[in-house]
């Protein structure tokens, strides 16, 4: 007898039918590789090699030119894929599991936990996010350490409200009763009975948080919190004010605003893709009203 | 209706209770001492002490945070470090501009969001529609920084459409306005669009506009009267949860432009550990969020008199 598919199967079966969506899983999955390697040094890129002279334009031997100390920019421009991949992975690794375990204990017990947990996100939501991102960059001191805890701590909230949402949905549910009454405990019910079925939504709202920690880099270089000494896309886009003006120098901000473009576009189809497949609301719309 | 708006106003305390205690964290407790940040490289154990005890900072953290505490309940930020200026008066004095940018911005911007998603939703599945998605999804992809440096080195430096930078009050500040605010409706249209082109899509698909079709309306009655009166409640929502953060302007936008704003007034602070000028816009900035939530929740209420009961 064959064995009738899930309903995650049947979700991930018709994410590989979206070419798009394929394609998009194919760059995000290079641009890690690209991240590892240079992570590991098995790639080792000669980012403060001089090569040429200072603002050389982009050449066939220098296909985006050179920096203002003769440097290759597309060497540098990779560098910048393991700085920025490195970014959303850490973010994501620190915001994710704040926003699963005070999400859930808020949704699953509700009461005084859950009205502490809504207290702490309300206040954080209502402060500016850019505000609080950029105060909590500068006292934690510049550097990229600082940039992952200050995104990090910012960024759960959305993750939260979304985990506490589903688990008030699914507590009431006939299975989590069930549990109950074989005598799973609590924790069991989160983790091995309810959480699973929240996954899906916490993969898109993580691809989305790790795409905008990308893009907060590079305002967080800007202002002058960001990455020290290392060529992220987010320093060789501030960059651009000066070079632009008066020497017309575009390569650095072309090569930096292209690598970043396609990976966040890449991360924004994907998640897309992800949510048209995995939603219940496409196919269940019409039973529920 | 009172005793709901009562009820909503008091719940809001904890909250704002809880971002002066972030605010102060992080300022206070992290943040530490800017002092030796403030006297220079060369100053000596008394200047430091001296400024350390002009800025209160040599107290225990608890008389710190009810100062901090009676600072907000006054309205009294006291003095900015870096330009010893009243804080109360460089934020009366930073909001016109900013509102000057964002207003305007904010609402020429989210016309046109609804604009685009009306039409979207008239010609949903054909080329348009499509060629809105791919144009939406690519615009969210690319920096807001990259928009801001292209937009005002090609549009302003280069071509010598739009002036550069500068603020000016009243209508002679209007040119300096613009090209800000496009890039402004650019860079917030790619996201408003696709979150206004699901609600519709939601919307198209109701029982409700089955019927209206089934009656014989024409399309565009159906559209306008009936599909785009209910997919406002999400869109205003949306709208006015967007409204509060507008005071601060843009941050970026009024930095690369030199609009006196709070925006560029934060950016400042940043960049000279200002902590009090930080702290104060922070603050004003949640409290005005809070406030505009509780506005929202009445309006609701008012609208619906289900709310009133949760």
């Amino acid at each position: 007898m064959r064995k009738s598919k899930s309903l995650t199967q049947k979700a991930l079966t018709e994410l590989g039918r979206d070419k798009l969506a394929m394609i998009s899983f194919a760059i995000i999955a290079a641009y890690i590789l690209i991240a590892l390697l240079i992570q590991t040094n098995l790639l080792n890129l000669p980012i403060h090699d001089t090569v040429g002279e200072s603002y050389e334009k982009p050449s066939w031997a220098h296909i985006l030119g050179t920096d203002i100390f003769g440097r290759d920019v597309f060497i540098r421009v990779i560098y910048g894929v393991k700085i920025s991949m490195s970014i959303g992975f850490i973010t994501t690794l620190i915001a994710v599991p704040i926003g699963i375990v005070l999400g859930a204990l808020a949704g699953f017990f509700g009461g005084r936990i859950d009205d502490f947990i809504v207290w702490i996100y309300s206040t954080f939501s209502s402060i500016p996010y850019l505000l609080l991102l950029l105060a909590l960059a500068l006292v934690l001191g510049k550097g990229i350490f600082s940039v992952y805890i200050a995104l990090g701590v910012t960024s759960w909230v959305g993750i939260c409200r979304v985990v506490r949402g589903e688990f008030i949905k699914y507590r009431e549910r006939d299975y989590v009763t069930a549990a109950h009454a074989l005598g799973a405990g609590p924790l069991r019910i989160i983790f091995r009975h309810i959480l699973p079925n929240v996954l899906p939504l916490i993969f898109i709202n993580a691809s989305l948080l790790f795409v905008s920690a990308i893009k907060a880099e590079v305002i967080l270089s800007y202002i002058g919190v960001g990455v020290q000494g290392k060529p992220s896309w987010g320093n060789m886009i501030s960059d651009a004010k000066l070079e632009l003006v008066g020497r017309g120098v575009y390569w650095q901000f072309l090569g930096a605003t292209c690598a970043m473009f396609i990976i966040v576009l890449a991360f924004n189809i994907f998640s897309d893709a992800l949510r048209d497949s995995f939603d219940p609301r496409i196919s269940n719309k019409t039973k529920e009203r | 209706m009172l005793s709901y708006i009562i009820r909503r106003i008091i719940q809001a305390i904890p909250t704002l209770f809880g971002v002066t205690l972030v605010t102060f964290i992080v300022f206070n407790v992290v943040g530490g001492d800017p002092v030796y940040q403030m006297v220079g490289k060369g100053a000596g154990q008394k200047e430091i002490d001296a400024l350390r005890r002009e800025l209160g900072l040599d107290r225990p953290l608890y008389q710190q945070y009810f100062f901090y505490l009676k600072q907000i309940t006054t309205f009294d930020f006291g003095r900015s470090y870096a330009t010893k200026q009243k804080i109360s008066q460089m934020i009366k004095e930073g909001m016109g501009p900013s509102l000057s940018l964002a207003v305007p911005a904010f609402f020429f911007g989210s016309i046109l969001g609804i604009i685009i998603s009306l039409l979207v939703a008239l010609y949903r599945g054909k080329l348009f529609d499509r060629l809105t998605v791919v144009l939406s999804v690519a615009g969210m992809s690319v920096s807001v920084l990259a928009y801001i440096i292209a937009g005002q080195y090609y549009l302003a430096y280069m071509s010598g459409l739009f002036p550069i930078s500068g603020w000016e009050p009243g209508l002679r500040g209007v040119p300096f306005l613009v090209l800000p605010g496009l890039i402004w409706v650019i860079v917030s249209l790619g996201s408003d669009v696709r979150f206004f082109r699901t609600v519709m899509l939601d919307e198209i698909n109701q029982d409700y506009v089955r019927t209206a079709y089934a009656k014989g309306l024409g399309k565009y009655r159906v559209l306008f009267r009936h599909v785009l009166k209910n997919a406002m409640i999400p869109i205003i929502t949306r709208l006015v949860i967007a409204i509060p953060f507008l005071y601060t302007g843009s941050l970026l936008l009024e930095n690369f432009f030199s609009i006196p704003g709070l925006g560029s007034m934060s950016i400042n602070a940043i960049n000279s550990s200002d902590f009090p000028v930080i702290k104060a816009i922070t603050f004003i900035g949640a409290l005005l969020y809070v406030g505009g939530n509780i506005v929202t929740d009445i309006c609701y209420a008012l609208a619906d008199p289900r709310v009133r009961l949760k």
